[in-house]
This record gives structure tokens, sequence and C-alpha cells, in this order.
């Protein structure tokens, strides 16, 4: 046997051990009542508009992450400034710090004015999601050819013109994966949402905490069928990035 | 015309141009010349606009431009590593200028094409850069730079991160196109047999100061100083003065003690023989006398002697092994 195969071997066996195993253990749990039961159970009126929610929350989460992790970015290459390196590490905090942790703070920081609503949810999900655009766009930015914008300065752009058509089709990449990081990450999130969000079903309900609360109703079926289809989702969104990384 | 009077930056203590005046004529091919950290570059960006000086103004035709943002400056600039644009295919990155002037349609697609015609990238439109060699990317970069007709081209390095064949290549096919389009071009290089070859007039810069301009003639015949002479050609170093390799040759056989007399355009040497191979010798410098019509009014001053290091017998010492010794760089006085 050769190391290349050995290396395989283990790498493979330790994804199926890891990952694999019990996303399938979660896949036949969602089954164990039929194909019927689990229908059901991601079907059922409240399980949608969850699941509506989370999509649309995270969809915005996204949007404004793109921007704001964009320029923040920008900030932190471009910009020269006291305390640059004291940012630059405060990034990572919503990384380093467990999510539970995050929802109570902004529940203490917060408390009556927004906890419980959506907009509570928004800035959770914002909180931990912000690494994910920056860290991606960053290192690109830092790489960028000087040069080229120098060019395109001397060929007649201005600043705005330079902008959109030398750095961001050079920053779209990278953006476009930072941004399915962060949409993965947003829909499945519980634990900096499970308190702040107050889970008021057809409201500030996301489906992590909906899944949560039918385990907690012995619904054992049930959280696996609407885990499965956030499984689904985060699925679909990473393959899409591959398929969009490949090209060109 | 391009007119830089009394430009000015400093880099904190460094000071990259240090009241530096140059004219260059329109039409002409100028070249920045120095070495590394002289100021050649940011000069070039100045006239660009790419830097701005802290002291003195930039002219280009008549106008005051040393304040004016580089997008209206209407100047072409090239770089070292070609700046090319990564994203877009070589037909749009010459178009970027023509687009951005927003140029018809049908004119830009002619423009391009005619212009990759003349840098001989037709064929390539499709193309990414990272599809192309150096020196294609740099062509293209070219085209892209004289798509916008500029009143002014300016070169940094152009061909420095070539390989020797390219360069040499690319060298010649730019002055076939200066002399076709007779554009105003400024070159920047720290290359002298570049400079030598390709500009009309040469501005020799160092430490941030013009040291001398003229013709490359003008500048490797009557060297304004021992900077310019070292800086144009191999020199070597006898008795406190500069001498060029070719500035000395063995006229005569060797005489009856073995030793030889070296007769140079700026003098007469002596070098008297020494037994064996890898010897001392003496170089000998008779000005005084200018017998087979050499002039002696040279840069060599009228020193006696100079010890030369020879590999040579004096019987086999010839105009070769002369350049040999004198190449040779620094020879101790």
């Amino acid at each position: 046997m050769t190391g290349g195969a050995l290396g395989l071997g283990v790498a493979t066996m330790w994804l199926s051990l890891i990952v694999l195993l019990p996303l399938a253990a979660v896949v036949a749990r969602s089954l164990d009542g039929g194909l019927e039961a689990f229908w059901d159970a991601v079907s059922s009126r409240q399980a949608v508009a969850a699941l509506r929610f989370t999509l649309l929350i995270s969809l915005a989460v996204t949007a404004i992450n793109v921007v704001m992790g964009t320029l923040v970015a920008w900030v932190l290459v471009r910009d020269r400034f006291r305390g640059k390196r004291f940012v630059n590490a405060l990034i990572d905090l919503p990384f380093a710090l467990p999510t539970i942790v995050a929802g109570l703070t902004l529940l203490a920081l917060y408390g009556d004015a927004i906890a419980y609503t959506r907009w509570a949810v928004l800035l959770a999900l914002l909180f931990v999601t912000l690494p994910f655009v920056v860290r991606a766009v960053q290192p690109v930015l830092h790489e960028l050819d000087r040069e080229m914008e120098e060019a395109a300065h001397s060929l007649g752009a201005s600043a705005t013109t330079t902008f959109r058509r030398i750095i961001l089709p050079n920053l779209i990449p990278a953006i476009i994966s930072g941004a399915a990081l962060a949409f993965a990450r947003a829909v499945g999130e519980f634990g900096s949402v499970v308190l702040i969000s107050g889970n008021v079903p057809f409201d500030t309900q996301v489906t992590a905490v909906y899944a949560y609360k039918q385990l907690e109703s012995d619904n054992i079926t049930g959280a696996a069928a609407v885990s499965v289809v956030l499984l689904l989702v985060s699925l679909l969104v990473l393959l899409g990035l591959r398929l969009l990384e490949r090209r060109p | 015309m391009i007119s830089v009077s009394s430009a000015t930056k400093r880099y904190g203590d460094f000071a990259a141009l240090d009241d530096v005046s140059i004219d260059v004529e329109p039409g002409s091919l100028t070249a920045l010349l120095g070495p590394s950290g002289s100021g050649k570059s940011t000069l070039l960006r100045v006239i660009a606009g790419l830097e701005e000086p802290d002291a003195g103004a930039v002219v280009l035709e008549g106008r005051d431009v040393t304040y004016v943002h580089p997008q209206q400056r209407g100047v072409g600039f090239v770089f070292q590593h070609y700046a090319a644009f990564k994203h877009l295919t070589v037909r749009d990155n010459v178009a970027f200028g023509l687009q951005i002037r927003k140029r018809p349609k049908a004119e830009i697609a002619a423009k391009v094409d005619e212009l990759l015609e003349v840098v001989g990238l037709s064929g390539f439109q499709r193309r990414y850069p990272s599809q192309l060699s150096g020196g294609q990317r740099q062509r293209m970069a070219l085209a892209r730079a004289l798509a916008v007709e500029p009143k002014v081209l300016l070169l940094d390095e152009p061909f420095g991160a070539l390989d020797a064949n390219v360069r040499a290549e690319l060298r010649a096919w730019l002055r076939r196109l200066h002399d076709e389009v007779h554009v105003t071009t400024v070159l920047v290089t720290h290359d002298q047999e570049e400079a030598m070859e390709l500009a009309d007039r040469i501005v020799l810069l160092n430490h941030g100061r013009v040291e001398q301009v003229g013709a490359p003639r003008e500048l490797y015949d009557a060297p304004a100083s021992d900077f310019v002479m070292g800086f144009l050609g191999p020199v070597a170093r006898v008795q406190g003065g500069l001498v060029r390799p070719h500035d000395v040759a063995v006229l005569v056989e060797p005489d009856g003690d073995g030793a030889v007399e070296a007769q140079g355009r700026r003098g007469r040497h002596r070098l008297p023989a020494a037994a064996g191979t890898g010897v001392q010798r003496r170089v000998t410098q008779d000005s005084g006398s200018s017998a087979s019509g050499c002039s002696s009014a040279g840069r060599l001053p009228a020193a006696r002697s100079a010890s030369v290091t020879c590999s040579t017998t004096p019987r086999r010492l010839e105009r070769t092994a002369i350049h040999t010794c004198c190449s040779g760089a620094a020879l101790p006085a």
C-alpha cells in the first residue's frame, strides 16, 4: 500500500466517522415515520414559517455583511490608524466567543429595547457572521496589484470608476465565498439566537430553535426532519459556491 | 513638451528628488537613467501625477499640471510589472481608456484592432493576461497606454521584468514604434546600454539630483563627472583618474628588458617587464608627448605610474590583455 492510498483511506474514514455518519443518522432518524411523516413535519405551518424567516433573515444578514465586511476589510488593508492591529484581532472575536455568550451580551446590552424581536435576531446573526466576508476579502485586497489602479487612473478613470471596474471585479470571488459561508452559518445559527429571539412562533422563531423545541417536546422525528432541510440548504449553498469558484 | 522645474520629493529623511529640473523636447525619446534609489522612477511618477512633489512644478504642453489628478493629464503610463487588468481580456484591457471616454463602440473596436496589429497581438483579443507571456503582456500594456492617444508616453522600467532576449527584441521594437508614432516618450531604466541604444537624450540621475543631460554620445565622450563616466561604461581607476578600456592600447613590441608601451588615446603608458605570469606591472603615463597624434587632453591626470595586475607574460601583452587589466575595475594606485 502506498503512502498516498493510506492517507486517502485515513482521510475518508475520518470524514465518514466525524461528518458523514452523524449526518446519515439524522437523515435516517428523520425518515423513522416514513416519507409521509417527514413531509408532514417539514410542511407544518410553523416549520414553514420558521424556515422562511430563517432564509430571509440570513439573506439580509449576508447582504449587509457583503457591504460592511468589504468596507471593514478595505479599511483594515488600505488605511493606517492607531490600534489597527487591535481592531484586526477583534474581527475574529465572534469566532472565538461561545455564541450563547454573544446572545447574553446582546440581551444585556439592548434588553427590552429589541429583545424578542426580529431586529434582535438580525443583530445576533450579524455579530456571529461578521468575520466571514472580512476574512475572505482581506487577503485578496492585500495582494491586489496597486499598479492596476494607477494604470486605470492614468487611463482616465475616476476613483469610483476604478473601484467599480477594476477593484470590485477582482474582489467578487472572495466576496461570494465569504457571503456563502456567512449565509450557511446564519441559516444554522442556534446559540446566539436561542435566548434573544424569544422563540416566538410565526415571528422570531428560526428553524434551528424550532428543531430544538421539537426535541424538547419529544418529537425527535420532526426535529430531525427540519434539521435535514437545514442541512440541504447549507449543502446547496456550499455546492453552489464550489461551482462558482470553478469558473475562471 | 514636458517641463519639470525644481521638483523635490522627500520620504522622511530620504530625498527621492532634490531640486530636479528637466525639459523634454516634444517627439523625443528621453531616458531617465540612474542607479536604484536615484529618483528616476519618482520623477516619472511625478510627471504622471501618481506622486505629488513636495515642491516644484510640472508643465505638460504649456499647462501647469502639478496638482492635476493623473486621470486628467493625458499621459500613457507603462509599468514594469505590466499592471494588466487580470479580469479583462486583451481586447477589454486595450479598450479600457476609450470606454472611459465613452467613444462609440465601432470606433473602439476599430482602434483596438489597429493597435493590437501594431503591437503584434492581433488574434489575441479574447485571451486573458494570464494566458500571455511577459513580453506579450507588456506589448498589450503599451497598446493600452497608446489607445487614449496620450500627449506623453511614460515607461517605468518597461523591460525590467523580461528575460534578455525578449528585452532586446522589445527595445528595438519600441525604437521603431517611436520613430513611427512620434509621441513624446520618457523611459526609466537603470540599464545604461538600454538608455544608450534607445534614447535621443539621457537624463542621468544620482541621489535625487541630475548629474548630466545630453545625447548618449555626449555623456559617453564628455562625462561631466566621474560618476557619469563610471555609470556609462566599464572604467578602471588609474592613479586617481578613470580610463575606459578602449582608451588604452598596446602599440609596440616589448623592448630589450621586456617592457612594453601602451598608447592610450589620452596618454602613453609604459609597462615594464617582470618575470612570470600574474605579476605586478607598472602603467606609466606620459601625457607630455603625443607623437602618434593621440590627444593627451583627456581626463587621465598626468600621473607617472600606476600598478596593474596582469596574468600574462610581457611578450603576449597585447591589446586584449590591457583591456582585461583595465576592465578589472579598481586598480590599486
